[in-house]
Formats: C-alpha cells, sequence, structure tokens
C-alpha cells in the first residue's frame, strides 16, 4: 500500500469524482470530497515525510519501467507542492456548503464538487507525475475544470472572464503541448529525467530553442506573470468565492512549479541561464511585475480585484527569486510559494466570508465591517500585514530569504526595488483597512460570518503566524529542495 | 516571589501583553479595568527595579526565546542602556496610566478599553525592544510597536485622524521596511551577525565605503528617530488622545526611536569606527539642521501639541548628534538626555492635555491668563520647560551639559553652536507661554488689551479666578513627573553612573 502512495495521491480524487456525480445529494457529496481531500493531505504528509527520510520516491505506473512506462517521481519539491495543494484544498472545502448556498443555485452543488475534486486532482497529477506528456494531460484535466468552476460564479461577467481565462489558457497549454511535442522529436523521450540526459546532446540545435521557448511561453501564460496576467484578475474576481481561495493558493503556483521543473530539472540550469538569457529577462519581468500590479491594486474597487492584483505582484517576487539561479533564491521562491498560499487562501476566504454576509465585496461594502465582522475583517488585516511582510508573518520569512539572496549576488538596487514594491502593498492593504474601520456603515448591520467560516479562516491566519514565528519546517524543506534541484537530476 | 532574574526578564516582555486579555475581559467595569492596568504597571515596576538591582549586582541577565531563522534568534540581554530605557518607560507607564484615568473619563473619549489594550501592546513591545540582544530581536519589536500604536493614534477615528495615522504608518512603515530592514540584512550579510556587541561587529577589513552605506541606512531607517525629513508622522500623530501623545510620543514611540540609533552607533559600528566612516560628518550636519529647523518650526506653531511635537523633533535631534559625535561624553549625554527629555516632555503634554480637558483649549494665543485658573498645571509647565531648555535646577542641564562636553571633545564647533542656538530657541518657543500665562497684561498682549473688551473675552483675565485645575488623578501624573524633572537635577547620580556603564559593559 504504501509503496503505491504515489499514484494513489492522484488517483484517489480522480475516482472520487465520478463517485460524487453518483452521491447526487450535495450534503454527501460535500462530505465525501472532503474525504477525499482529507485523505489526499494525509498521503500527501506521509509522502513528504518519506521523502525526507528516505530521499526520492520513483513509482513505476503499471511496473513499467522508466522511460518506457509513466514514471511518477516525488522529490523535495513535489512533496512540498502535493502537501500545499491538498492542504489548502482541503481547508478550503471546510466552508464551501455556505458559500455555495449563497452563491451557486442548490442544483448546481454536486457538479461543483465533482469539479473541484477534477480540478485537484489535475494539480496533484502535474506536480506528481514525472513524465512531460502526463504533465499535459493533467493540466488540462485542471484547467478545464477550472473553466467549468470559474464560469458558476453568480454574475453574468463569471462566463466572460471564464471565456478569457478559456482562450488564454488554451493558448498556454497548446504552447506547452507544442514543446513537449518538439522535445520529443529530437531526443525521443517523454519522460524528464531521461530528456535531462539527452536534451544537452542536442541543446544546440534550433529545434530545442524552439521547444524551450514555447514551454517557458505556456508556463508563464498559465502562472500569470506579466505581461501574461490578463486574465487573472477577473477570473479570480467573478469565480465563486470558494474557488477563488482555492485557486490563489494553488494553481498559479502549481505552474511555477512547472517552470522550475522544466527549466532546472529538465533543460537543466546551463541551458536555461547561460545559453538562454532567462535572467534578465525574468529578473526584469518580475520587478516590473510587482510594480504594475501593485499599482493597479491600488486603483481597484472590487477587493477581489485587488487582492488578485496583489497575487500578480507576489508572483513578481517568486520570479525575481527565481531568475536569481542561485540556491538561495531558489529557496526564497519556494518559501514564498509556500507563504503565498497561506496569506491568499485566508484572505480570500474571509473575502467570502464578506460575500456570505454582505453579498457584494465592493470596497464600499466593506464600511463599517471592521465592527460589524470583527473575526473576518482582523483576519484580513492579518493576512495583509503578511503581504506587506512584517515580522512574524510568512511573509516576513520569504522576503527576509529574498533580500539576503539578492544581496548575496550584490544586486542592490533590486533589493531596494523589492522593498518598495512592499510599500505599494501597504498602501492597497490600508486601503481596505481604513474602509472596514473608519468608515460607518451605510446599510443594515450584518453579523459576523459563521463558524463553518471562521475555523477555516482562522486555521489559516493561525498557520501565517505560526510559521512566521516557527520556520523551521518551511524553511528546511525549501531548502532541501532548492538544494536538490542545484545538485543536478530530478 | 522568588523568580529568577531571567523569568522576571521575559515577564515584563510578557506580562503587559498578558494584561490585554485582564483589560477586555474587565471592559464594562472601567474602575476594574483600570486597576488591572494600574496593577500591571506596579508589577512591571516591580520587575525592573529588581533587574535593575540585579544589573546593578553585576549580573549577566539574559534570555533565549526561539530561532526564527537559522542564526536569526529573538533573545533578550541587558545592558546599561536598555536598563535605562526600560526604568523610564516602565515608571512612566504608571504615571500615565493615573494621568490617562481623569483625562479619559472627563475627556468622554470612546473605546477606552481599546485604548488600554493598545497601550499595554505597546508597553510590551517597548520591553522587548529595550532588552534586546540583537538587531533583528529591535526590529520585531520595533515593528510591533509601530502597528499597535496605530489605533492609538487613530483612535478618534475622524477623517482628521485617519489622515493623520496614514501619515504615521506610512513614514514609519516605508522607513522601516525599505531602509532599515534592507540595513540589517545587508549587515547580517556584511558581518555574518546581528548580536550586539561593545566596540561594533563589523571586520576591520570592511569597506568603509560600504559601513559608511549602512549607516546612512540606518539613520534614515530608524524613522521613529525623527530625524528631517523623516519627521512628519511625529506631527501627524499629534491627532492622538494627549496620554498617547505623552507617553507614546515623547517617551516610548520616539525614545524607542533614538534609543535604536544609540545602540545601532554604539553596539553595531562602535564608537571606534563611527569616527571614521565618511558618511558620519553628513549625517552630525544633518541631525543638525533636523534640531535647527525643527525649533524654528515649532515657533510658528500656535497649536500647542504641535508646537510641542516639533520641540520633540528637534530634541531627537540631540539624541543622534550625540550618538553620531562618537565621543564617551556625547554617548553619556545622548543616555542621560533620554531620560530628560522624557520627564520634561511628558510633563509639558500633560500640562497641554490638563488644558484641553479643563479649559478646552488648544492653541497657545488663547492661553493668555490661565495660570490663574490652572497654577499648579502652568508652574509644571514653567519647570518643565526649563528642563528642555537646560538650565537649573531641572534636569536637563546634565545632558545637554554632556552633550556640548561631546561636541567639544569631537572638535565639532559648528555642531556645539548649533546646539547652543537651538537652546535658545528652545527659550524663546517654550517660555512665552508659562509667562503669558501668568502675566497676560505684559509684553505682546498689551496691544490687545486694547481692543475693546467685547473681543477681548479670549483673554482670562477678567473670567473669573477660581483655581479650576485638571481632575485629580491627572494633577497627581502632573506634579510626579515636574519633581522627577527638579529631582534628576539634585540626585542624578544613578543616572549618570548608567549612562556611562553603557560604554563599559556591565554595571
Amino acid at each position: 500500500m504504501i509503496t503505491h502512495l504515489p499514484i494513489l495521491q492522484v488517483v484517489i480524487p480522480l475516482m472520487a469524482a465520478p463517485i460524487c456525480l453518483i452521491l447526487k445529494r450535495p450534503q454527501l457529496a460535500w462530505i465525501f470530497a472532503l474525504a477525499v481531500s482529507g485523505l489526499a493531505f494525509a498521503i500527501s504528509l506521509v509522502l513528504l515525510q518519506q521523502v525526507m527520510v528516505s530521499g526520492v520516491i520513483s513509482y513505476e505506473l503499471g511496473g513499467w519501467q522508466a522511460p518506457w512506462g509513466i514514471e511518477y517521481r516525488i522529490d523535495q519539491l513535489n512533496a512540498l507542492m502535493l502537501l500545499i495543494i491538498s492542504t489548502i484544498s482541503t481547508i478550503v472545502l471546510f466552508a464551501a456548503p455556505e458559500s455555495l448556498d449563497k452563491e451557486i443555485s442548490k442544483d448546481k452543488h454536486t457538479y461543483f464538487y465533482v469539479l473541484y475534486l477534477l480540478s485537484l486532482t489535475g494539480m496533484l497529477g502535474i506536480v506528481a507525475t514525472g513524465d512531460a506528456f502526463n504533465v499535459f494531460v493533467f493540466l488540462e484535466i485542471t484547467s478545464l475544470s477550472a473553466y467549468a468552476l470559474i464560469a458558476m460564479g453568480k454574475k453574468k461577467q463569471a462566463v466572460w472572464a471564464s471565456f478569457q481565462y478559456l482562450v488564454m489558457g488554451t493558448i498556454g497549454a497548446t504552447f506547452i503541448l507544442i514543446g513537449i511535442g518538439l522535445m520529443y522529436q529530437m531526443t525521443g523521450t517523454l519522460n524528464m529525467q531521461d530528456l535531462a540526459q539527452r536534451l544537452p546532446e542536442v541543446s544546440q540545435t534550433r529545434t530545442v530553442f524552439t521547444a524551450f521557448a514555447f514551454v517557458i511561453v505556456g508556463v508563464c501564460l498559465k502562472l500569470a506573470m506579466f505581461p501574461l496576467h490578463l486574465w487573472l484578475p477577473n477570473a479570480y474576481a467573478y469565480a465563486p468565492s470558494i474557488v477563488t481561495a482555492f485557486f490563489s493558493a494553488t494553481s498559479t503556483k502549481v505552474a511555477i512549479y512547472l517552470l522550475i521543473r522544466f527549466t532546472f530539472s529538465v533543460f537543466g540550469l546551463s541551458f536555461s541561464f547561460t545559453t538562454v538569457p532567462l535572467q534578465t529577462l525574468f529578473m526584469t519581468l518580475g520587478v516590473l511585475g510587482i510594480f504594475v500590479a501593485s499599482i493597479s491594486a491600488i486603483y481597484q474597487h472590487n477587493i477581489k480585484h485587488l487582492f488578485a492584483y496583489s497575487s500578480i505582484a507576489q508572483i513578481g517576487y517568486m520570479i525575481v527569486g527565481f531568475s536569481i539561479s542561485s540556491v538561495s533564491g531558489l529557496t526564497a521562491t519556494l518559501l514564498h510559494l509556500f507563504n503565498h498560499a497561506l496569506m491568499k487562501s485566508a484572505i480570500f476566504l474571509a473575502l467570502a466570508a464578506v460575500a456570505y454576509r454582505v453579498g457584494n465585496v465592493q470596497l464600499d461594502n466593506l464600511k463599517g465591517l471592521g465592527r460589524e465582522m470583527p473575526w473576518t475583517m482582523a483576519a484580513i488585516v492579518i493576512g495583509g500585514l503578511s503581504l506587506i511582510g512584517v515580522p512574524l508573518t510568512v511573509g516576513f520569512v520569504s522576503k527576509w530569504y529574498l533580500l539576503t539572496a539578492l544581496i548575496e549576488q550584490g544586486w542592490w538596487p533590486i533589493a531596494v526595488l523589492i522593498l518598495l514594491g512592499s510599500m505599494l502593498a501597504v498602501i492597497y492593504v490600508w486601503k481596505v483597512v481604513e474602509i472596514a474601520y473608519f468608515k460607518e456603515s451605510s446599510g443594515a448591520p450584518v453579523k459576523e460570518a459563521p463558524l463553518s467560516f471562521l475555523i477555516p479562516i482562522w486555521t489559516l491566519v493561525i498557520a501565517n503566524v505560526y510559521f512566521g514565528i516557527d520556520t523551521r519546517f518551511s524553511v528546511e524543506i525549501a531548502q532541501a529542495a532548492a538544494q536538490s534541484l542545484f545538485g543536478g537530476g530530478l | 516571589m522568588n523568580l529568577s532574574l531571567e523569568v522576571m526578564l521575559q515577564l515584563s516582555i510578557v506580562l503587559p501583553i498578558l494584561s490585554i486579555f485582564a483589560i477586555i475581559a474587565a471592559g464594562r467595569y472601567p474602575n476594574l479595568r483600570e486597576g488591572v492596568t494600574i496593577t500591571t504597571c506596579l508589577i512591571l515596576i516591580c520587575f525592573v527595579s529588581n533587574l535593575y538591582q540585579g544589573l546593578l549586582s553585576g549580573e549577566t541577565i539574559s534570555a533565549f526565546w526561539w530561532e526564527l531563522l537559522p542564526g536569526l534568534t529573538i533573545s533578550f540581554d541587558i545592558e546599561p542602556l536598555g536598563m535605562l530605557f526600560a526604568l523610564i518607560a516602565s515608571f512612566l507607564w504608571l504615571v500615565t496610566t493615573c494621568y490617562a484615568i481623569g483625562y479619559m473619563r472627563s475627556h468622554e473619549e470612546k473605546n477606552q478599553t481599546r485604548f488600554y489594550v493598545c497601550f499595554a501592546v505597546a508597553i510590551g513591545a517597548v520591553m522587548g525592544l529595550a532588552f534586546s540582544a540583537n538587531l533583528f530581536t529591535l526590529f520585531v519589536f520595533y515593528e510591533v510597536l509601530t502597528l499597535s500604536t496605530y489605533p492609538l493614534v487613530t483612535h478618534a477615528g475622524t477623517e482628521k485622524a485617519k489622515q493623520g495615522g496614514r501619515i504615521y504608518l506610512g513614514i514609519l512603515l516605508t522607513t522601516s521596511i525599505v531602509f532599515f530592514l534592507l540595513a540589517i540584512v545587508s549587515t547580517w550579510f556584511v558581518a555574518g551577525t546581528l548580536d550586539f556587541k561593545l566596540g561594533g561587529i563589523f571586520a576591520d577589513d570592511v569597506n568603509p565605503l560600504i559601513t559608511g552605506t549602512l549607516l546612512v541606512l540606518f539613520i534614515f531607517g530608524i524613522g521613529k528617530a525623527a530625524i528631517m525629513p523623516f519627521h512628519r508622522w511625529l506631527p501627524a500623530a499629534m491627532v492622538a488622545p494627549t496620554p498617547v501623545s505623552s507617553l507614546l510620543h515623547a517617551v516610548a514611540v520616539v525614545k524607542a526611536g533614538v534609543f535604536t540609533v544609540l545602540k545601532v552607533c554604539v553596539f553595531i559600528f562602535g564608537l571606534d569606527l563611527l569616527a571614521v566612516l565618511p558618511t558620519t560628518q553628513f549625517l552630525l550636519y544633518l541631525a543638525g539642521a533636523s534640531v535647527l529647523i525643527a525649533s524654528i518650526v515649532a515657533m510658528r506653531q500656535d497649536n500647542l501639541k504641535a508646537r510641542l511635537a516639533y520641540s520633540t523633533v528637534s530634541q531627537l535631534g540631540y539624541i543622534t548628534i550625540g550618538a553620531l559625535l562618537a565621543t564617551s561624553s556625547g554617548v553619556i549625554g545622548s543616555s542621560m538626555h533620554i531620560a530628560m527629555h522624557a520627564f520634561g516632555k511628558i510633563t509639558l503634554f500633560f500640562c497641554a492635555g490638563a488644558i484641553l480637558v479643563t479649559l478646552h483649549k488648544s492653541k497657545i494665543s488663547e492661553m493668555a491668563g490661565i495660570g490663574r485658573q490652572m497654577p499648579i498645571t502652568m508652574a509644571a509647565f514653567f519647570i518643565a520647560s526649563l528642563s528642555i531648555i537646560g538650565v537649573p535646577p531641572t534636569g536637563g542641564t546634565w545632558s545637554k551639559w554632556y552633550l556640548m562636553m561631546g561636541a567639544l571633545e569631537a572638535d565639532q564647533f559648528a555642531i556645539m553652536m548649533i546646539l547652543m542656538a537651538s537652546s535658545l530657541l528652545n527659550i524663546a518657543y517654550l517660555l512665552p507661554i508659562p509667562f503669558h500665562a501668568f502675566f497676560p497684561n505684559l509684553i505682546s498682549f498689551k496691544q490687545e488689551n486694547q481692543i475693546p473688551s467685547s473681543t477681548g473675552t479670549s483673554i482670562n483675565t477678567m473670567s473669573g479666578l477660581q483655581i479650576k485645575e485638571a481632575p485629580w488623578p491627572s494633577l497627581i501624573a502632573i506634579v510626579v513627573t515636574t519633581l522627577g524633572c527638579l529631582t534628576l537635577f539634585v540626585y542624578p547620580q544613578p543616572l549618570f553612573e548608567l549612562a556611562s556603564a553603557v560604554l563599559t559593559g556591565r554595571g
């Protein structure tokens, strides 16, 4: 049983999705989905523990030996990603039934859970697999379910947002597929580890360059890197609140995982950063992304838009850390990946609670909520402080690592820019705080969110503070993962 | 109680923060709530004075909490400078609480529970800051202090309070994250440690250009020290209720700033290195300019609290100068000035608040003649002004004396001239206030008196001569701090010993 965990991690939610359909009743489907997600969480914990103790786990699907068969491969990086995805998915699901009641018509609830599980499957699959084509398959599973989930949003714009995402996402996926196809043509293999060994022989060919370009652009579309981010704000803003909370913490993170995996493991460090000038390009785009997105965030009137832009800015930080291409830079990126998942899921889940009570998440609707929904707003404030990077929150830890990584390379100007970027975060976070705490509410007073919201929200908030104080767990894994990526091989 | 000194050290940080639960629980019963606060104050003072005794007897008192990141710990260690700061802050917390009881009730402020809660958190942060054993711990508490005082600054909840809060938080967070954090990370990278160590932590072969830049980053980054051009938050914070202005913006927050400056100068750079850095001179002049300009701006303020705020900016410049002079007298002068200015300025703020709650006046031009109604308050104001100016028989004399000596030792005649000029300016903007209060018919107000009495009602000579002082808890506070100013002149010995022990290590 234990040896089959890598595949069970993916297959259980996959099989569970149609079962949800059979269960029919939303309540049952919810409990079932929650159980499955919890099981995925447990599996990912065990996997992580195994990887940390005994190193990389390789699992041959159907007993076919790699590179002929499909290989599932779990190293520190994968294990960390699996854990992030399954944890957030489980925590967010707790609040789902209440939130869905207000946002999606009753007869669609069961479908929601089906799609949710499929999307979870896809993400877990992308991370767990060691096969390039498999990545594409799971990417499509995630994307297709995501389009449907976003389109379920209450407002009319949701359909349009979903369509935008569909167009961009399909282009991205197609690019990735073209890239993988070109690689296959040159090397005759799809197994990532095998690719990593064979690509250097042909690395000077134009085909490989083209493959690299297609894969990177495709992945960057998926991760909403500036300037390919245009689909994200609307998708986040109009999707059902629960979906936003789940995706904000996971979907772009998975794309960043792919970026790291392809550049560091498949194409290799020397090709990605020496042969191709990826460093300058990504550094520039990362910093630009931080500024453009943060400034856009300041001017938003819809809070979900505001924090969606903030997500793009935070992706900028991860890209900057990635582009340093040193162990400490990559550690910073991975840490921020973990930390940002905690911050954003907390914030968006709190916004789901606001939407539940107020029905709307325009800035003006927040008036007086500091008094009326103290716990929910406090969660947003703490999440916001974490975004700014105040000490004793997770945001500080990742910022610290990013700064040290930059200074290590002597890139002072970038370090200053990064810090200035967090000042912009102060502005947009405080915009929310001022409205919530200083404006008198205009409409009828609302009650504090129900416990089914507050418990998951505060679990995440406490995690935000806990991992900001006790950093052993996150730093250790991030460092181990970064080192293994630099140690060569998968 | 048989607590070890280590436990007391940690409790003195944790206790104020724990007390918030009791304060919240007692929120409905104001007397009980204030009782909780006062009890906490008393226990805290008891702890701190025990620690003081321990320090005097030469014990090493330190504590370790946890390792946040590899090599970066939250840990505490008591040395004389921190002790001095903790003593002042804990004692003045008690006095301010006493004052606040009178002030907040007679001013009928809302959300008093929140007020006392944030106050307690702020004091806990000050204790942590004072006792921190490394720059990292200090930074953590520095930020906690900023955030916990934000709700105090914006207490009134009005549009003006919101604006003030924006400037307050904007400047303090910006400077601390953009400059201070960058300086800390760089120091960590260059020196490999952030522990405070007498004589500095930089190796001899570090490029002075790098350390020079770091010094600039530090001085700019410690926005709480209110060196121009990063001083705007201090006047902006004056929208807060007066007890907040008095404790936090005359003692805790601003002194946390200059305390950090001193700590960085003495324990991160070390005086020897500081004296030869290429940027020290530039920063000295910057601080000097800050002293002079703030004094001049203070003269032009008609709002009493605003005038006091600019006066604080100016006086903080003195302390920064003393640290940057890099001589032993300079450091002693600065350390002593932390205490002297704290007592003087808190008294002045108390008086300003007392005038506001009893006579509802906040403008200096309206205060002529009020000495007859509030003789004790205005006498206290007079004495505290003397202490700020630095003339006997008040404590301010000593600190200014040592600061001058420091400037002489370092051959900084320009700085010395600035200090003297600023003292003259202090006289010009502080003394007229009590003067007009007691003798409204003299000097400039003569002209106004010639105007027919229908418009002259703002002068209080005719509005009844009965004495109308502030509520008694506030009055007690005023008297206590005023006596403090006087006592520190007669008996500065313990303070001086602490201050001079800063450079020699243990007390």
